[in-house]
């Protein structure tokens, strides 16, 4: 079977002379095609294939430029060039030409279109020469010519040329031919994904196109409403209906027979249909008008065993849109057939299993017999969507298993982009370990696996984790033997192991190889050494294997190799390697720096940086004082250096100050105080910069954009950092728990109190999300979100499904061990002015608005509501100019702003907030 | 879909036809990539890869792969049936159709493709209507014949051996 072109190609000789036979200038044209195939086949080399093409291009080239070529052959030059592209040769030169004729030819040659649809791509220049071209076909009475011109518009078109045609295009949609208006439509959906605002207008257009009576067009323009609902899917909830009605006739078979495919009624149609409905049934109770179709899709689909492509986007729906017992169970059952098909195409929806799974994983369980089957699956990738599986089924129980298992699979697999897609995933499961040497264990695997490809952050999350283990016992057992471990391994050969895992071997060491007693800080020494003489390693390793011995410290024979270590390295070309080497010359020379410098015990504690290197401010005043210009920030220089450029006046007196001044700024500006600028920022900026401008908080503004702030300016600075950082210490809303005292000092400094806000953020993400209060467990609900945390104490919220009504739960959830007496929960409002308001409205990304009804009681109805408002949520009112602005906090750093105003006898009410549910959650209280 | 790629079991291009804007480098790379992971896979496994952050849907028919990348949301199982229906149009537009009709007559195959899917969409699923474009346009050419191989026994069909797997099958 292996020869069967070798012997068509035989048989070609007489092909070809058939085609010589009299009468056409295409037959002919066409055995040159042949001629050039037939050539190539019958080569051997590479090499000599290429030199035949490049003939063949000369001698095309030649041609397309000659003025004697007529249009008939100008396109047969036009097929050849185009395979000779394919077959990987720069064709460049007969772009230009594919153009041209494009543009001269009549009805005849439009068909070169294709040869320019090929050759370029969206962005390229040339394009421009054809909008004319298109223009002309377009208003072209002959129905190929427009099509043609359609087609290629479709394909590909410059976008800032779209205006140009676009009314043309618009202008189709009401043609006679439901071919052209399906290909018009086609056109406007490829306009609207490269340019989006360009058809703005022609929404409503779009809505006739789904009116079609031909469903050509209809299906046509669900593309468009596909792309339009995946971006938005709330606008679209109206339509909801009439796609549930259209997938109802064509799934009732209305449509021509035409559109049948195997006797199935438009699958194409039906696939898009489904897509549309589980966008906008997620989460939503529009999905109650679909159950009944999905159920009819179902069961169709199930009578026929060929349609397995519906079935899986109605079991893809069916789990996407607002749950429904009876459906979910048919599709569970669905996923089931699919799982235990001998065919292997379904075996590969193995994946779709993981839907199910998430819903009850209980049910993977029936499965469990198949899942291991293709878990030993000799193709790699039913292996691979199996673990995908698995993945999602993991807990502490069977953890090892499923590691095990996906690390056998990393050491087959060859693709990079699977290695470090796996080797990330393993890293996240190994942090469920049953016990520390499995843990060390697993992760030196992941290291050695995944070599130097896998991603920066899981080394480092495993250092942390290592360095920040909260009981002192179990904490020090995981070290030793991640230290007795690493020793093994190094005291083997060490040449193969990648140079991101030696990076974390030579950090363990470093810090805790103190821990096993018996070890000489020696042995250690010369073990990293040994690193430093291989050839592999990097010099980023040799950084990491300095900065060990440095910590390390050792006395006795040790010294001199650390000596001599230095020694060599001190004069690196690489600086940072050099300045390594220079740390550790002078640290291992004096003992009591080196124990001042890096203190053994105190390598838990977060080290504090002051970010606003106020240790700097003796000298920057000095320096000011001895006449230096004050700092300014990189860009500010660039500006002034180039309006100074631009300064085109007559030479006057205004020259040499403005040049002095420049000049003067530019040398003199210290390089250590740059380093700032990035953290001072602009403070114009401030009040733009949203979520940022938090974070900006705990640091004290010293820098401004003239550099260092002197105490006259630093007193305007100073009240509208308060009032945006409105400092409320932990007493607030733990003042009566009493295990609380554990907080070394009441007042927490700014700077350590964000890091350690950041820190629990980052790591109570991922419990705030499993403890869901009992009761809830027993309720299907949405994903918790994490709103705050403070401390111990995590304010979270989740959607909840109840019988008959979904609900929005706020609870508070103690994270920690400790117990807690008593919890009072405090909405503070705050303080604020209306400028500022202002400013924080504008930089505060997550609103929501509604309507609320007024209350009524004698007096004016919107002090009356406000007031109502204010006992509620602990508002502070801000003004109340004919409208009334509000605003309140729940926490530090988390403010809330609410801006109502009366309107037809409703108050209209407008939350913003940097916290993304938080103005959901307060609107839920007004309600 | 982002692209399609018709390539013979020797690895040689035979349709190429992209949907996304990329540079010939990354094309050709891409291509030969593909082209060496589909052909070294085994014929009794499955029709789907992931390949960087696509999936490739492939389907061999005769001595020809057929090679479609979708992006994740899409369908897999509707991609082979949308190569499937292409080579059906192929085959009902050039009789029988073999890959030497493919290789002879590449720019009729790229005219009915586009007919069929335009611009990485579905466009037109009745097999009548898209031939009959198809035949519309080439009546224009009034020399236009379609340049037809002899078919004698020697040309092996795209769907002869599609027809034997399914025989295979239905065996066991």
């Amino acid at each position: 079977m292996s020869d069967v072109v070798e012997k068509t190609l035989t048989a070609l000789p007489s092909l070809l002379s058939l085609d010589s036979q009299p009468g056409s200038a295409k037959l002919s044209s066409n055995s040159k095609l042949g001629n050039l195939i037939r050539g190539i086949t019958e080569l051997t080399s590479k090499h000599e294939e290429e030199k035949l093409i490049q003939r063949e291009l000369l001698l095309i080239k030649e041609q397309v430029s000659s003025p004697n070529t007529t249009m008939r052959q100008m396109k047969e030059l036009m097929v050849r060039a185009i395979y000779c592209e394919m077959l990987g040769y720069g064709v460049s030169f007969s772009y230009i030409h594919a153009i041209k004729l494009a543009q001269q030819g009549n009805v005849l040659e439009k068909r070169v279109y294709l040869a320019v649809s090929l050759f370029l791509n969206e962005g390229h220049e040339l394009l421009l020469l054809l909008v004319n071209t298109v223009l002309k076909d377009l208003q072209s009475t002959n129905l190929i010519e427009v099509c043609m011109a359609l087609t290629v518009v479709s394909q590909m078109f410059p976008k800032d040329m779209i205006p140009a045609i676009l009314p043309l295009v618009e202008e189709k949609l009401n043609h006679p031919r439901e071919i052209i208006r399906r290909k018009a439509v086609l056109a406007l959906y490829k306009f609207y994904l490269i340019a989006p605002n360009q058809v703005q207008h022609i929404h409503n257009k779009f809505r006739k196109a789904l009116c079609d009576k031909d469903p050509g067009v209809m299906s046509a323009s669900l593309h468009i409403y596909l792309q339009l609902i995946q971006e938005n899917p709330e606008g679209y909830k109206d339509l909801a209906p009439s796609f549930v009605t259209i997938l109802k006739q064509v799934v009732g078979g209305k449509l021509p027979m035409d559109f049948n495919y195997h006797s199935v009624p438009a699958p194409w149609l039906q696939i898009h249909l489904l897509r549309i409905l589980s966008l906008l049934g997620k989460n939503d109770q529009t999905s109650e008008i679909m159950y009944e179709i999905l159920d009819e899709s179902l069961r169709r689909a199930e009578m026929n065993h060929n349609i397995t492509y519906i079935l899986y986007e109605c079991v893809k729906c069916i789990y996407t849109i607002h749950p429904k017992s009876g459906l979910l169970e048919k599709a569970a059952k669905c996923i089931g057939n699919f799982v235990l098909s001998p065919k292997i195409n379904l075996k590969y929806l193995l994946k779709a299993l993981t839907y199910v799974v998430q819903q009850d994983p209980k049910l993977a369980l029936q499965h469990q017999m198949t899942i291991i089957e293709c878990l030993d699956h000799s193709d790699l990738i039913i292996k691979r969507e199996t673990l995908e599986l698995l993945f999602r089924i993991t807990n502490d129980q069977n953890v090892t298993v499923i590691v095990e298992k996906m690390l056998d699979f990393l050491r087959i697999s060859e693709d990079d982009h699977t290695t470090i897609d796996l080797v990330g995933k393993v890293a996240e499961l190994a942090e469920y370990a049953p016990d520390n040497e499995w843990f060390i264990d697993t992760m030196n695997t992941v290291f050695s696996l995944g070599g130097d490809l896998l991603q920066p952050d899981i080394p480092n999350s495993f250092l942390k984790l290592l360095s920040e283990f909260d009981s002192v016992e179990e904490d020090k057992k995981l070290r030793l033997f991640a230290v007795n471990s690493y020793i093994s391994l190094l005291q083997g050969d060490s040449s193969k192991l990648p140079q991101r895992f030696l990076q974390v071997i030579c950090w363990v060491l470093g810090e805790y190889s103190h821990l096993r007693e018996d070890l000489e800080p020696g042995v250690v020494v010369r073990l990293l050494a040994k690193l430093l003489d291989m050839k592999s390693s990097s010099s980023e390793t040799k950084c990491w294997v300095l900065m060990a011995m440095t910590k390390l410290c050792p006395g006795g024979a040790a010294l001199a190799l650390v000596h001599d270590v230095s020694e060599t390295y001190s004069s690196s070309l690489d600086t940072m390697l050099r300045q390594r080497a220079q740390e550790l010359q002078i640290l291992s020379q004096d003992s009591e720096l080196q124990a001042k410098v890096l203190p053994r015990s105190a390598s838990m504690e977060p080290v504090e940086v002051d970010s606003s290197l106020s240790f700097l401010d003796g000298f920057v005043s000095e320096a000011l004082a001895a006449g230096a210009a004050p700092y300014k920030p990189p860009h500010q220089r660039q500006e002034e250096l180039s309006r100074s450029k631009l300064n085109l006046e007559p030479y006057g007196l205004s020259l040499p100050i403005s040049i002095s001044s420049c000049s003067i700024t530019d040398r003199q500006s210290p390089t250590l105080l740059s380093i700032s600028s990035g953290l001072s920022g602009d403070s114009t900026d401030f009040s733009h910069k949203g979520s940022t401008a938090l974070k900006l908080d705990g640091v004290k503004r010293l820098w401004g954009r003239d550099g260092y702030l002197a105490q006259k300016e630093q007193t305007e600075e100073a009240p509208r950092i308060e009032a945006a950082s409105a400092v409320r210490s932990a007493d607030q809303l733990g003042d009566n728990n009493a295990l609380n005292s554990q907080t070394p000092n009441p007042t927490p400094s700014p700077e350590c109190d964000q890091e350690k806000q950041q820190l629990a953020s980052s790591l109570f993400v991922g419990l705030a999300s499993q403890s869901t209060p009992a009761e809830l467990s027993a309720l299907s609900h949405s994903k918790v979100t994490l709103l705050f945390s403070k401390q111990n104490l995590d304010v979270s919220a989740c959607h909840v499904q109840k019988e008959d009504s979904v609900v929005l739960v706020v609870f508070i959830s103690n994270c920690s061990d400790s117990f807690l007496h008593q919890i009072r929960l405090q909405v503070d409002s705050e303080e604020l002015e209306t400028e500022e308001y202002g400013a924080m409205w504008l930089a505060f990304s997550h609103d929501t608005k509604q309507n609320l009804t007024l209350i009524h009681d004698g007096r004016d109805p919107l002090a009356a509501t406000l007031d109502v408002l204010k006992r509620k949520l602990q508002l502070h009112v801000v003004e109340i100019i004919v409208e009334a602005i509000v605003a309140c906090c729940l926490q530090q750093d988390q403010p809330c702003l609410m801006h109502c105003r009366m309107h037809a006898g409703m108050l209209a009410v407008w939350l913003r907030s940097p916290v993304p549910d938080l103005p959901d959650c307060l609107l839920y209280c007004c309600q | 879909m982002q692209f399609m790629l018709l390539f013979s079991r020797q690895g040689k291009l035979r349709l190429q036809k992209w949907y996304v804007p990329l540079s010939d480098k990354e094309k050709k790379k891409i291509t030969r990539e593909l082209v060496q992971t589909v052909l070294a896979r085994k014929p009794k496994m499955c029709s789907f890869l992931e390949w960087r952050d696509l999936k490739i849907v492939y389907k061999r028919y005769a001595s020809l792969y057929f090679c479609c990348a979708i992006e994740d949301q899409d369908n897999e199982l509707i991609t082979l049936e949308i190569i499937h229906r292409y080579v059906e149009l192929l085959d009902k537009y050039f009789g029988s159709v073999c890959e030497l009709d493919i290789i002879f007559n590449f720019e009729k195959a790229y005219f009915i493709l586009d007919e069929f899917l335009l611009g990485g969409e579905a466009q037109e699923t009745s097999k009548k209507n898209v031939l009959k474009a198809i035949e519309q346009a080439d009546l224009l050419h009034k020399y236009g014949n379609v340049h037809h191989p002899n078919k004698n026994s020697k040309c092996w069909t795209l769907t002869f051996f599609q027809n034997l797997t399914i025989f295979v099958h239905g065996q066991t």
